[in-house]
């Protein structure tokens, strides 16, 4: 188990390296200098280049790759071209918000879907089974930003039972699990819980649907068992297949929110993308595509790690 | 549960099942159209049809096990005492796997795969005899070791992909044997083994049948298994029982041409240089019965009375009945 658990360790390091060369790519490959956004247009050229010397823009790429590279490593991401402070600095709260509100997005969208998964597969092609696919489509297809828009409007305009923007004051650290600060959470949680819970309600729908048609179901109500033990019986069987939708989930929910917390100003990840995207802030960009990027590939390795210990038939060697 | 040693362990009559579609316009399926029969405490049936003659389905309603939301069943079914037909879901667990249980075709498919056969034995002992995990566990090692599986200890926490065929299969008998049941019913239970192990489960199955005293009702569509095994035979076809009879006396005698055509159709000793002989055409379909005698079409010897009217089940001599206009009663002056 000990070799097995560090090989899939080691299998996840080339991803990781991929993904980081990506990232510092794609920043590159997008059209527009960054230099712009540091100098004004009326900088004199020759300023111009001395800045890009400090910043070391003017190396070849492999070589500015391998260089931030090293310094990602030691936990250094560079400054900030927006705002001069250490990307880690500003990286750190942000990511904790995130993953509050992916938990929070999380906690309601995994519950509602396994509950709705579950109520359609024991009404198989019945009217709430019907229903229940119905929404579950809908609920994959809506656009992110207009539920958004349409929960504000309904809930802090019309009802103003719910505030509509931040995390609630005194910044990350003064955060609690209250109801002045959970308030803030509910309405980006709500819109970002709905691909979830339709993706989820689908998969718990169709693997509860395979199992309870599995030939040892008959099996065991031909040993006398009642209803709950068949039932944990049937949670044992589906638990592989849902949990790993539910951790690639998470990671989708960690990294996928930018549109979300734009429109709530949720001081995430996703704020900080969609504000260094506009400043060109490329160290700010890089860091946080990294650091997220990396947080997916973690919870994948986790996912195929708790799969092997749930499956029996998944070999350990 | 006490019956007196002449009442029968199994009383079955007109016992009917179909399947209904909840999509309009699906046909009803009529697997099983009037079944009658009784088993004798430590006897052996032996239900004898090829694929979808109503062999399985008649089996499971004996333990009311084909799916409820679209089964139609009527007729009269007693086990042990009980009304299967009439008894509530709640009794029909308590009766499942303690004075009735069954065993499977396929041993990979009706095991759970991520459960221990340890532990799936041990759940049903726990719970009809609601002993604790302990004592439930040291009673699945003893059945283990009842049905031969060799180091049985080790292969209690051992996951059915981790067995063999043979041994998932013997497995499966300990589950179905844990709480010594009355009443075994085996479907196909050697037929996804190899011919060998199919030989050495046929016969475990046989010694512990008469070492517990069970009845069993063992569905094949292999006559040589049924000979093995049976001390009767049935024939089924289109969901009627067409003969019934003796072990030997079939053998040596098959009545109902259906019969005679398997007969024909098994290789055996006589059928040495011979060629085999096929029954021509397909059984008829289920959602579409024809009045007459469901065998006509295949029938060589048909007269046209078959087609009128599906012929009565007739006595054709001490303990044997066929379900054909040929077969006549034995004249008593011959008996005599």
């Amino acid at each position: 188990m000990l070799s097995y658990l560090l090989r899939r360790v080691l299998y996840a390091v080339p991803i990781a390296l991929a993904v980081s060369v990506v990232c510092f790519l794609l920043v590159h490959l997008a059209p527009g200098d960054p230099i712009n956004a540091i100098v004004s247009a009326d900088t004199p050229a020759d300023v111009v280049e001395q800045v890009r010397r400090e910043y070391g823009l003017d190396r070849p790429l492999p070589t500015q790759f391998a260089l931030w590279l090293g310094r990602v490593a030691q936990g250094d991401f560079g400054k900030s071209i927006a705002s001069g402070r250490p990307v880690l600095d500003e990286l750190g709260p942000a990511i904790v918000n995130t993953l509050r509100l992916s938990l929070g997005a999380a906690a309601i969208g995994f519950a509602l879907g396994t509950a709705l998964g579950v109520a359609a597969a024991l009404a198989r092609g019945r009217w709430p089974d019907k229903s229940i696919v119905a929404l579950a489509a809908a609920s994959v297809s809506v656009p992110h930003y207009w539920l958004g828009m349409v929960l504000v409007i309904v809930f802090s305009v019309v009802f103003n039972l719910l505030p509509s923007m931040g995390a609630g004051g005194g910044g990350s650290e003064a955060w609690r699990w209250d109801w002045e600060h959970v308030q803030y959470l509910v309405l980006p949680a709500l819109t970002l819980s709905i691909i979830p819970m339709g993706i989820v309600a689908r998969t718990v729908r169709g693997v509860v649907l395979d199992v309870l048609g599995q030939d040892f179901i008959t099996t065991l109500r031909g040993k006398g068992l009642r209803g709950g033990r068949i039932a944990l019986h049937v949670v044992k069987n589906a638990a592989p297949s849902v949990l790993s939708i539910m951790g690639l989930q998470l990671g989708y929910l960690m990294g996928g929110s930018i549109l979300v917390e734009t429109v709530f100003s949720w001081p995430g990840t996703g704020f900080m993308l969609n504000g260094a995207i506009f400043q060109r802030d490329i160290p700010v960009l890089q860091g946080t595509i990294l650091v997220l990027a990396l947080i997916f590939v973690l919870l994948n390795l986790l996912v195929d790690l708790m799969q092997t210990t749930l499956d029996p038939r998944i070999k350990r060697q | 549960m006490t019956s007196a040693p002449d009442t029968p362990l199994v009383h079955v009559r007109d016992l009917r099942v179909a399947f209904e579609s909840r999509e309009p316009g699906v046909a009803t399926v009529a697997a099983v159209n009037g079944v009658d029969f009784d088993l004798a405490p430590r006897e052996t049936l032996c239900i004898l049809g090829e694929s979808g003659s109503g062999k399985s389905v008649t089996l499971r309603a004996l333990m009311r096990l084909n799916p409820a939301r679209t089964t139609r069943m009527s007729g009269t079914v007693r086990v042990a005492g009980q009304d299967i037909a009439s008894a509530s879901e709640a009794q029909m667990t308590a009766v499942r796997g303690r004075s009735v249980a069954m065993i499977f075709q396929e041993p990979m498919t009706a095991l759970d795969p991520v459960f221990s056969i340890g532990t799936q034995i041990a759940e049903t002992v726990r719970r009809h005899e609601g002993i604790d995990r302990a004592a439930a566990r040291r009673r699945a090692l003893q059945l283990l070791e009842l049905v031969q599986v060799p180091s049985a200890a080790r292969r209690l926490d051992a996951y059915p992909h981790e067995l063999s065929g043979g041994l998932r299969q013997r497995a499966m008998i300990a589950m179905a044997l844990s709480c010594r049941p009355r009443l075994l019913l085996a479907d196909e239970p050697t037929t996804a083994l190899d011919a060998t192990v199919q030989i050495q489960v046929l016969l475990l199955l046989r010694e512990l049948q008469r070492e517990m005293g069970m009845g069993l009702i063992f569905v094949t569509h292999d006559l040589g298994v049924a000979s093995e095994v049976a001390d009767r035979i049935a024939v089924m076809y289109a969901g009627r029982f067409v003969e019934e009879a003796g072990v030997s006396d079939f053998l040596r005698q098959p009545m109902h041409p259906y019969a005679q055509g398997l007969l024909g159709a098994t290789v055996h000793a006589g059928s040495r240089g011979r060629p085999l002989v096929t029954i021509a055409g397909a059984p008829p379909r289920l959602d579409r019965l024809p009045a007459g005698c469901a065998f006509a079409a295949r029938c060589d010897r048909v007269m046209p009375a078959c087609l009128d009217a599906m012929p009565a089940l007739a006595a054709a001599g001490a303990d044997r009945s066929a379900r054909c206009l040929l077969v006549t009663p034995p004249r008593t002056a011959l008996a005599a």
